[in-house]
């Protein structure tokens, strides 16, 4: 980082100072923003690197050797289990990721434009919030004793003679494993579209109102442009969730499936270490790409920042 | 209060029926579970009920042969507040900063999100691989302290970013012109009308390590925190006993929140009590 000071001065100098500030602006916020940048560098970006290194490695069941193979990405994907559990994770990701957008976005949208009262808005907020207080472990198996044979919710279906038998594929199933997620990830998506349309301006809507736009079309032109920002960092945090699911998947599906987090930390605790450091470089290629994607149709940065 | 009340359009009540249905579904199955703390003593993990007790309820505060809950319990929300605090202190600093223009705001920036979408068993993963390569030990004030700020920090960054995004900065403008140093103006200035903002990160950042798993489970040394000791239960343990701390949590925050709230109402009627 030092060696870069030097350039950035000079780029500085053509920029306008602002009279009254004696240093240059940007020192003040370097200093602001140093102990985020040396933490992240430290314990984020530096694993990172490592791990990419480790890939590379050789190994056997005594120890790790430093080397320059391929053999550890070739073993990894040419196995044909990497690539049906790649296929089922982003299924996972993509029907979770719709549900939780559609039911995110329109509750977001009652609590910032029907809610008049805000005493209203911050309770049923905090309802929806209070949940997430709870272990994520205890929310995911709490589907077990609602969705199981015997559970609440199959009684409640025969006790109301809409069923006469308990429906089994509640249960360790793919169905149980996408309604956990969106038990656990709604809020994800709830909480940043939520602030996105609270920012909106209401005279815009009105003005829209007025010139006798359509509920539809002011939904189309204005609230939907305005809070892509929320859109898109729900859907990131939500898609990234899933993708790097630890115990949902293992618990809820019955065990037929493994996801991609779960299947590398078997490898880990078999202490390979760089079969596993490959996989993990390719799932964080692959949420990389789809995050990269994402930010393209919207400019996070340019729109938190400014 | 004569505020003209407009009819509610028909998309109110759809909403309204979809966030009541959203609130059904998010505590349902949190209802089973609270019943089912109260499991007798002989009964299982599912229904029916075999009697009623208050068991499990005591079996979390007895440390059993799998799990230890109250020495957890502990380590976890001391370990919670540490991250707080400097999650706090380390993001309202970065979010300040970034009001500016600044060379390499953009890579810290893209650093940042990389960190908080990134799978979290890799981030443990890629810190204890560093730890172990340093000769280092791993301990719950070294490498878990660490594991959990790549996760808190982003997020209590893109809090600051919406919470900055809405201050007026004017007000720091008209502190300066009036002779406040640049200490008062963060600390008189600055600092209170971010409170709001500032708050939540803490409780955001409580929250995200009270609660962290995946990035704990790889960077934790001797000792577990409370959701690797509720994991252990998980695999092992076929009591109500998770249920009644899923319970004892849920109490625990409504009352917490509800205490929030009654604190928030009075300030906001305190602050329209005083002139404008």
């Amino acid at each position: 980082m030092a060696s870069d000071t030097a350039a950035e001065i000079t780029n500085s100098a053509y920029r306008p100072a602002r009279p009254r500030v004696r240093v240059g602006p940007w020192a003040i916020s370097w200093l602001e923003v140093s102990p985020l940048a040396i933490i992240l560098v430290v314990l984020f970006a530096a694993p990172t690197v490592l791990f990419f290194v480790i890939s590379f490695f050789d190994y056997d069941r005594v120890g790790i050797y430093p080397a320059f193979l391929w053999d550890n990405y070739r073993e990894l994907l040419t196995t044909p289990a990497t690539w049906r559990i790649y296929v089922s994770s982003l299924r996972f990701a993509v029907i979770v990721w719709a549900i939780t957008l559609f039911v995110g976005f329109n509750i977001a949208h009652f609590l910032v434009f029907h809610i008049r009262s805000s005493t209203t808005r911050m309770v049923l907020f905090m309802l929806c919030a209070v949940p997430f207080w709870t272990s994520a472990i205890i929310r995911t198996i709490a589907w077990i004793p609602f969705l199981g044979r015997n559970g609440a919710f199959n009684t409640m279906l025969i006790d109301l003679h809409i069923v006469h038998q308990p429906l089994e594929f509640l249960l360790f199933s793919d169905f149980a494993v996408v309604i956990t997620y969106v038990h656990l990830y709604t809020l994800l998506m709830i909480g940043p579209i939520a602030n996105s349309l609270s920012k909106i301006d209401k005279s815009l809507l009105e003005a829209a109102r007025d010139a006798g736009a359509s509920r539809w079309q002011i939904m189309r032109n204005i609230i939907i442009p305005l809070g892509r920002t929320g859109i898109t960092l729900g859907s990131i945090l939500v898609f990234t969730q899933v993708m790097g699911d630890y115990f949902v998947v293992k618990r809820m599906s019955g065990g037929q499936s493994a996801s991609i987090v779960s299947a590398l930390s078997t490898e880990i605790q078999a202490m390979q270490y760089p079969p596993a450091s490959a996989s993990a470089v390719v799932l964080v290629l692959f949420v990389a790409f789809l995050v990269a994607g994402m930010m393209r149709i919207v400019d996070v940065r340019k729109e938190l920042v400014s | 209060m004569a505020r003209e009340r407009e009819p509610r359009p028909y998309t109110f009540y759809l909403l309204a029926g979809l966030m009541g249905l959203f609130l059904l579904f998010l505590y349902g199955p949190m209802l089973v579970i609270y019943v089912l703390s109260f499991q007798g003593p002989n009964g299982g993990v599912t229904f029916p009920m075999v009697g009623v007790s208050t068991q499990w309820f005591a079996n979390i505060i007895k440390p059993g042969q799998v799990a230890n809950i109250p020495a957890s319990f502990e380590r976890s929300i001391v370990l919670a507040i540490v991250v707080s605090l400097l999650t706090v202190v380390i993001s309202v600093a970065a979010g300040l900063g970034f009001r500016r223009r600044f060379p390499g705001a953009g890579l810290l920036f893209y650093i940042a999100i990389a960190s908080l979408v990134m799978p979290s068993l890799l981030v443990g993963f890629g810190i204890g691989l560093g730890f172990q390569m340093l000769g280092l030990p791993q301990g719950l004030y070294t490498s878990t302290l660490g594991a959990q700020l790549t996760w808190t920090l982003p997020f209590g960054l893109l809090t600051m970013f919406a919470v900055v995004a809405r201050f007026n900065r004017s007000y720091e403008e008209a502190a300066r012109d009036l002779g406040a140093s640049a200490w008062q103006r963060l600390r008189y200035i600055t600092i209170p009308l971010l409170l709001p903002g500032i708050i939540g990160v803490a409780v955001g950042a409580f929250t995200l390590s009270y609660d962290e798993y995946a990035r704990t489970t790889l960077t934790i040394g001797s000792y577990n925190t409370l959701p690797l000791e509720l994991y252990a239960l998980v695999s092992s343990d076929s009591t109500p006993t998770l249920f009644a701390i899923g319970t004892v949590t849920t109490a625990v925050s409504f009352v917490l929140i509800g205490l929030t709230m009654f604190a928030v109402i009075r300030m906001q009627r305190r602050r329209r009590m005083l002139p404008t």
